[in-house]
């Protein structure tokens, strides 16, 4: 048996997958990316290749993509997070699609075509407004952990999100709710609604709608917003957080039934 | 994985940057001309000047050096907090930032800094920014500001327009006597403008030299390579020069030199330079084996029709003819007739947050222009100078999965 290694060194958390020649996750492993992402990532290797029962060596072609895209000394190559979240959401869905990928520091709105093709793509300006980021912040000024936010956002019937563009000053209307005595529940989805706009209005969103990354993955009810404020339904492949190195796994297979 | 990559020498540049070192020496050396030094706009009534004998400084050259630089970082807070916002035009704050502390790249030739100006002659074609950069330094010597307003997002260049912008070319003329205490020669101006675009014809002949596949210059390599197109049009120095350095692109071209080895996919570049970045910009698209064969800014100092016959109307047709001026009916229509004439497979625009009358991306222009010519597009976000608007990690990504996507992925 062949297996592929697809490595996501993301903002926040890096992510690796292996899988065997059929596109089977053999192994994953996930972990914050700190410091030393190459540490990180041969962390992440000798425990995903343990999950999976087999040696590293039996990995016959590994990619990396993510911020961290070029700190990985054993890939074999690289690819962008946005070529790997569309190929790990194709995968899945095999369908023109739009892919929204909701990550730690970016989001991007990623469109294939039926044949998985990309047509386009668009990341979101130099803004935190609409990422994990935003949410992080959010859940400092209310002295939440990030794990509590979506069962309150969830909890909440107002879609009443915050409007300025600028984390700093959503995080000053942050306060003014709290001085108004809202409830935590209502400010948190008041933040949810904030990132769903921001991604909104950043493309269109045409074919079937697919929700990627640590953001959604965490927080499943803020794609649920999103399929609403799109009106249409948001789908998610199996573990949204690895799709992009689940995608630069597969392009590690393919690449290597090209030879390349 | 593609290797780091050099960009390939041009020869001729050393002669580029000894006419350049000229042309600093004799505006701000040790031994004065005797000339009254007018500050002009890039695209203004340079010709007018040169033909009255004044000595011909062009502050956005220093805007861009100040970029090229990187001083430029620390310049812009100082013109930020004596008043002008950090939302506008950066090559503004950016010098006078410079003129406030009594900084300038200039320094490092062994010059003491951008020469104090008798008068200020600017052309609104561009945007109001240049007019308020001038009225500042007019305040600050108490010396006249004049200039042209030229009508914006002008569709078709018609007679009407052309003859009050020609009128008030000529309207320049009496205030500039009363500074330069001569009086105003038409056949001096029919050479000036004769050599200038001569020195015009020859920058569009080296640009369009991209055209050939593979391209054997680049756009970064046209930001350096228009200097004097932008400084010394109108004079024989110039002229010279462009003979130069398109003859040995013409030999690349002839012996199948290419700027980007292995060159696979052509960009077209919309939007000013990021001039901070434009190394290592360079680096990664050589890297992603892919040249950016063509870009409208570089297009900026082609001025077809100047005409030594006509001067005025001439001058006055050439910079309403500008492609920052013009509707996006125009721009559409022209970048579509540039996409095909450079084989270009995709177009980088770059929205640059203090130049919104140079960023393109903004008003639907990329979606509309796709459609129309099936190329797809980026949008980088950045700035023409204030690295503060710049995310290094968000256009490497772009850039990179833009390549991908043209490449197939």
């Amino acid at each position: 048996m062949e297996y592929f290694c697809g490595i996501d060194i993301g903002a926040s958390a890096a992510k690796l997958v292996i899988v065997d020649n059929q596109g089977h996750i053999a192994g994953k492993a996930m972990q914050r990316s700190g410091v030393d992402y190459t540490q990180t990532a041969r962390t992440l290797l000798d425990q995903s290749a343990a999950e999976a029962a087999i040696d590293p060596a039996q990995i016959v072609r590994s990619l990396s993509t993510g911020y961290g895209r070029d700190n990985v000394p054993w890939s074999d190559g690289k690819m962008t997070e946005i070529a790997c979240h569309g190929r790990g959401a194709y995968f899945h869905f095999q369908k023109r699609m739009t892919v929204i990928d909701i990550g730690a520091q970016d989001s991007k709105i990623i469109h294939l075509d039926a044949g998985g093709r990309r047509i386009s793509f668009k990341m979101n300006r130099k803004c935190a407004a609409g990422t994990g980021a935003f949410l992080e912040e959010i859940a400092h000024r209310l002295a939440l952990d990030i794990s509590e936010l979506n069962a309150l956002a969830e909890r909440s019937t107002k879609n009443e999100p915050l409007g300025s563009f600028c984390t700093v000053f959503a995080a000053t209307e942050v306060l003014a709710r709290i001085r108004a005595g809202v409830d935590v529940a209502d400010i948190v989805r008041g933040a949810f609604c904030s990132v769903v706009n921001r991604i909104v209005e950043m493309d269109r969103v045409e074919g079937l709608l697919v929700a990627t990354g640590g953001v959604v993955a965490h927080n499943p009810f803020l794609a649920t917003l999103l399929g609403r404020a799109l009106d249409t339904e948001a789908h998610m492949p199996p573990d949204p957080q690895y799709t992009g190195a689940f995608g630069a796994a597969l392009f590690a297979m393919q690449q290597s039934r090209k030879g390349q | 994985m593609a290797q780091t990559a050099e960009p390939k020498k041009i020869q001729a540049t050393g002669k580029m940057k000894g006419l350049m070192g000229q042309y600093f020496t004799e505006l701000m050396g040790e031994e004065p001309s005797g000339n009254k030094m007018a500050w002009c706009t890039s695209v203004g009534p340079a010709e007018l000047l040169r033909a009255m004998g004044f000595d011909v400084y062009f502050p956005e050259n220093h805007g861009a050096m100040l970029g090229a630089t990187r001083m430029a970082t620390d310049l812009i807070p100082l013109a930020n907090a004596h008043g002008f916002s950090p939302d506008i035009c950066s090559y503004l704050t950016s010098d006078v930032g410079a003129y406030l502390k009594g900084e300038s790249p200039f320094q490092k030739l062994g010059l003491p800094g951008p020469p104090k100006a008798d008068v200020l002659v600017y052309n609104t074609n561009q945007c109001r920014d240049v007019k308020d950069w001038f009225q500042f330094y007019s305040r600050q010597w108490d010396v006249p500001c004049i200039g042209i307003e030229t009508p914006r997002s002008i569709g078709e260049v018609d007679l009407t327009i052309v003859q009050a912008i020609a009128k008030k070319i000529k309207s320049l003329i009496t205030p500039l006597e009363d500074v330069s205490g001569e009086k105003f020669d038409m056949d001096k101006l029919k050479d000036v403008v004769s050599l200038s675009k001569e020195c015009t014809m020859l920058w569009k002949a080296v640009l369009e030299t991209a055209a050939k596949a593979p391209s054997p210059l680049t756009f970064f390599d046209g930001t350096v390579q228009m200097g004097p197109a932008v400084v010394l049009r109108g004079t024989t120095g110039a002229v010279e020069y462009y003979k130069l350095l398109l003859a040995e692109l013409e030999q690349r071209v002839a012996d199948g030199v290419a700027a980007v080895e292995g060159e696979s996919h052509r960009i077209y570049w919309e939007g000013m330079p990021i001039w901070g970045k434009l190394r290592d910009l360079s680096t990664q698209f050589m890297e992603l084996q892919t040249a950016v064969v063509a870009s409208t800014y570089c297009n900026s100092w082609i001025y077809e029709d100047l005409d030594p016959d006509h001067p005025f109307m001439g001058m006055a047709r050439a910079y309403s003819e500008l492609f920052i001026c013009r509707s996006d009916d125009y721009k559409e229509k022209y970048m579509a007739k540039m996409i095909e004439k450079f084989s270009i497979d995709g177009v980088v625009y770059h929205d640059s947050k203090t130049c919104p009358n140079n960023s393109n991306n903004r008003y639907d222009l990329p979606k509309r222009l796709e459609t129309k010519t099936g190329k797809p597009f980026v949008v980088i976000n950045g700035d023409l100078n204030d690295l503060r608007l710049y995310s290094e990690e968000q256009s490497r990504t772009n850039i990179e999965a833009f390549v991908e996507q043209l490449a197939g992925a």
